[in-house]
């Protein structure tokens, strides 16, 4: 066997990445951290609130100015259960994971939900407190279903 | 070679070029695209298809990058693909949405191409060292500068080029820029400002460099059956071409860009171009560096081997000279977001032979002209020409 | 349009940011003609191979000619000398920081190769004394020194 195919080089790419969130993303966050609340972008030629909110519509290409607030109230689209961290390893407890969407916003939130939850559930929205908040996403808690 | 339907330019974006930019790159793509739509009076129903450009994703460190900027490149629920052919990759965005038109099979294609650099760290020219071979070359520690230091220094060798010439490329086209509303920190430079300025891997220098920059630019290409219907000046596409060579650069003679002048040939021979030196008004070779420009000229058959510097000397390459180049201020002047940067070049010949560049419009009556871009491990050529 | 930022506002938090960085390696098999090459430098030979077809020999090894598109079975010895092609004198680090001593990274066109060689580093001489077309050897480093890497050749260097 030829033993030259064998030999392997290891490396890596040192490169790292810092994203902004954007002219619309950082109207949504930071009315998650100052206001603690969700908002949308409206398209009024579509008649579509888009969540989370962009700067334009991808219907029509219209540019998008005007925000509007969705309550933070929401229905479960679809979730899953995970057993595992993003290396593979076993979680100490598994993690429900879930797609919530809001009436009257077209789109929707992909978070992290406390408890169990069944499709059609009726969660709430919970943030965390606000002198806790960042500006970033994991501002918002989890999902907890409403009793 | 046999094109089904003749293809024109009806509309173009350009966003600013700047440093690091708040807008994501969708909100970007986003700001071309709309720009490009109104410059014509289209709606995004009225555009058939969409093919956007963009280098390594791992500028923006995001997945599937083509898939990311769809939305905001117009392609929601389009026929839509993305291309990538490193730094020729703005030049080559044109052909790519050529072929849509071309072939007969859409009407009209939006061409988009954007870049977000800033997102990377620490440098986005990190984000290039798996150009160099992963099993022989990177152990060496190199630095994406080398590639066009080795190759400047083999150009320079051959011609017995001072490095005064080149830097002469950098002060006309930073001074060219003052005139283009999308450069970023337009400033014009003397020649000593080149000579003096920090050596990073001799023979390239800081000003030698053009900025590394966020930007989106969009062209939208109509068939022959619909452009006058779209504008009254359409701008056409008469000529495409592409060529590569060997990933084997080691084993090239790096003085002169073969693979250019094959990309230029196929080119030239589709707009029968015979005489490219006479019947090119104008030109906007890719300049990612001083040197290049003179590198590229030459690839595009626009003068003799080594002639390329003389002529610049000659003051013939200035905006009121025999044969500008660069008038836009190119990518030393306007800014580098990689593929914008060469769809920013076609926005140039675009508005240049419509009469509309403004302060940038070069003297006579510009019919004819080519724009270049060549890519990263400087493999691939990429050639158009247009008319109006 | 284009809303452009300074540094400073991304450090004080006028706009909001996420860091992040991926956790990626690499472990690549070398194929069969760089897997081969290695063994030879870590023997203290330089390889490369011949297409019996157009007649090149090339350096670094390859299992077909890209010219021809054939196969290339043929394994050649070749010389370490050869003369420095085009070079450069390099203060900058891969990451952008600045060095006091540069490096002097050069393409070697390798001796009884056709017009082929491959990236290395000059050493052992001033950098304003380097030249193109001056010819090189190169310098090893001891034999149980060596693991089958480029860097098993520590640089070339003028040949007096």
């Amino acid at each position: 066997m030829d033993m030259s195919s064998e030999l392997k080089v290891e490396g890596d790419f040192p490169i790292h990445f810092r994203y902004t969130a954007g002219l619309a993303g950082e109207r949504f966050l930071r009315e998650i951290k100052d206001n603690g609340r969700l908002v949308a972008a409206r398209c009024s030629k579509c008649e579509l609130n888009y969540l989370p909110p962009r700067i334009y519509c991808e219907r029509c290409m219209s540019k998008l100015e005007d925000y509007v607030t969705i309550a933070s109230v929401g229905t479960v689209d679809t979730f899953t259960v995970c057993k595992q961290d993003s290396d593979g390893k076993d979680l100490p407890q598994p993690a429900t994971v879930a797609l919530v969407r809001f009436p009257s916003a077209h789109g929707g939130l992909v978070h992290k939900v406390k408890g169990e939850v069944a499709i059609g559930d009726k969660v709430r929205v919970v943030f965390r407190e606000k002198s806790k908040r960042t500006g970033s996403i994991l501002d918002i808690e989890h999902f907890e279903k409403i009793a | 070679m046999f094109v089904k339907k003749r293809v024109a330019v009806v509309g173009a974006g350009l966003t600013k070029f700047v440093r690091r930019a708040q807008e994501t790159g969708k909100e970007l793509a986003f700001e071309a695209v709309r720009q490009a739509l109104d410059s014509c009076n289209m709606r995004i129903q009225d555009i058939d298809s969409v093919a956007l450009g963009s280098a390594p994703d791992a500028f923006d460190g995001v997945h599937m990058k083509g898939e990311y900027l769809l939305d905001g490149a117009g392609a929601w629920r389009k026929p839509y693909s993305r291309n990538f052919v490193g730094g020729g990759t703005g030049v080559f965005s044109p052909i790519h949405g050529w072929f849509h038109v071309a072939s007969g099979l859409y009407d009209t294609c939006l061409v988009v191409a954007e870049e977000k650099m800033s997102s990377c760290l620490p440098h986005p020219q990190a984000a290039f060292l798996t150009i160099f071979d992963n099993m022989i070359e990177r152990q060496l520690g190199p630095n994406l500068i080398w590639i066009f230091a080795l190759e400047m220094q083999r150009y320079m060798h051959r011609h017995k080029i001072p490095k005064e010439q080149i830097a002469q490329v950098a002060v006309k086209n930073k001074r060219n820029a003052l005139d283009h509303p999308s450069a970023q920190i337009a400033r014009a430079v003397t020649l000593q400002d080149i000579l003096d300025s920090e050596v990073l891997a001799w023979p390239v220098q800081r000003l030698d460099i053009s900025p590394v920059s966020d930007g989106a630019a969009a062209v939208i290409l109509a068939s022959e059956d619909v452009a006058r219907r779209i504008t009254d000046s359409p701008v056409w596409i008469d000529g495409v071409g592409w060529n590569l060579d060997t990933t084997y650069w080691t084993n090239r003679d790096l003085y002169f860009p073969r693979y250019v002048a094959n990309a230029a040939r196929m080119a030239y021979e589709m707009a029968g171009i015979s005489n490219p030196r006479k019947q090119i008004d104008f030109a906007e070779p890719y300049d990612p560096f001083d040197y290049k420009e003179l590198h590229h000229m030459e690839g595009l058959l626009l003068c003799r081997k080594g002639e390329a510097p003389k002529l610049t000397a000659e003051g013939v390459t200035e905006r009121d000279g025999r044969l500008p180049i660069c008038p836009s201020g190119g990518l030393l002047g306007v800014g580098n977001p990689i593929a914008a940067a060469g769809l920013m070049k076609i926005c140039e010949l675009f508005w240049q032979l419509r009469g509309e560049a403004g302060k940038r419009q070069v003297a006579g009556d510009p019919r004819t002209a080519v724009a270049q871009a060549w890519g990263d491990l400087m493999q691939i050529g990429t050639v158009v020409v247009m008319r109006s | 349009m284009g809303t452009s930022l300074k540094e400073d506002d991304i450090e004080r938090q006028k706009v909001l940011t996420v860091a992040y960085r991926p956790k990626v390696k690499y472990a690549w098999a070398t194929g069969i003609a760089i897997g081969r090459f290695l063994m030879g430098l870590r023997a203290g030979e330089i390889l490369g191979t011949k297409c019996e077809h157009c007649g090149r020999v090339v350096v670094p090894p390859r299992t077909f000619c890209e010219w021809c598109f054939k196969e290339s079975n043929t394994w050649v010895k070749l010389p370490d000398t050869g003369i420095v092609n085009t070079f450069s004198i390099c203060y900058i680090t891969a990451d952008t920081t600045r060095v006091k001593t540069p490096l002097i990274p050069a393409v070697i066109g390798i001796d009884s190769t056709t017009n082929a060689g491959f990236l290395h580093l000059i050493g052992g001489v001033k950098p304003e004394d380097v030249r193109i077309d001056m010819r090189v050897k190169a310098v090893w480093l001891d034999a149980s020194e060596r693991k089958g890497s480029i860097t098993d050749i520590k640089y070339f260097t003028p040949l007096k």
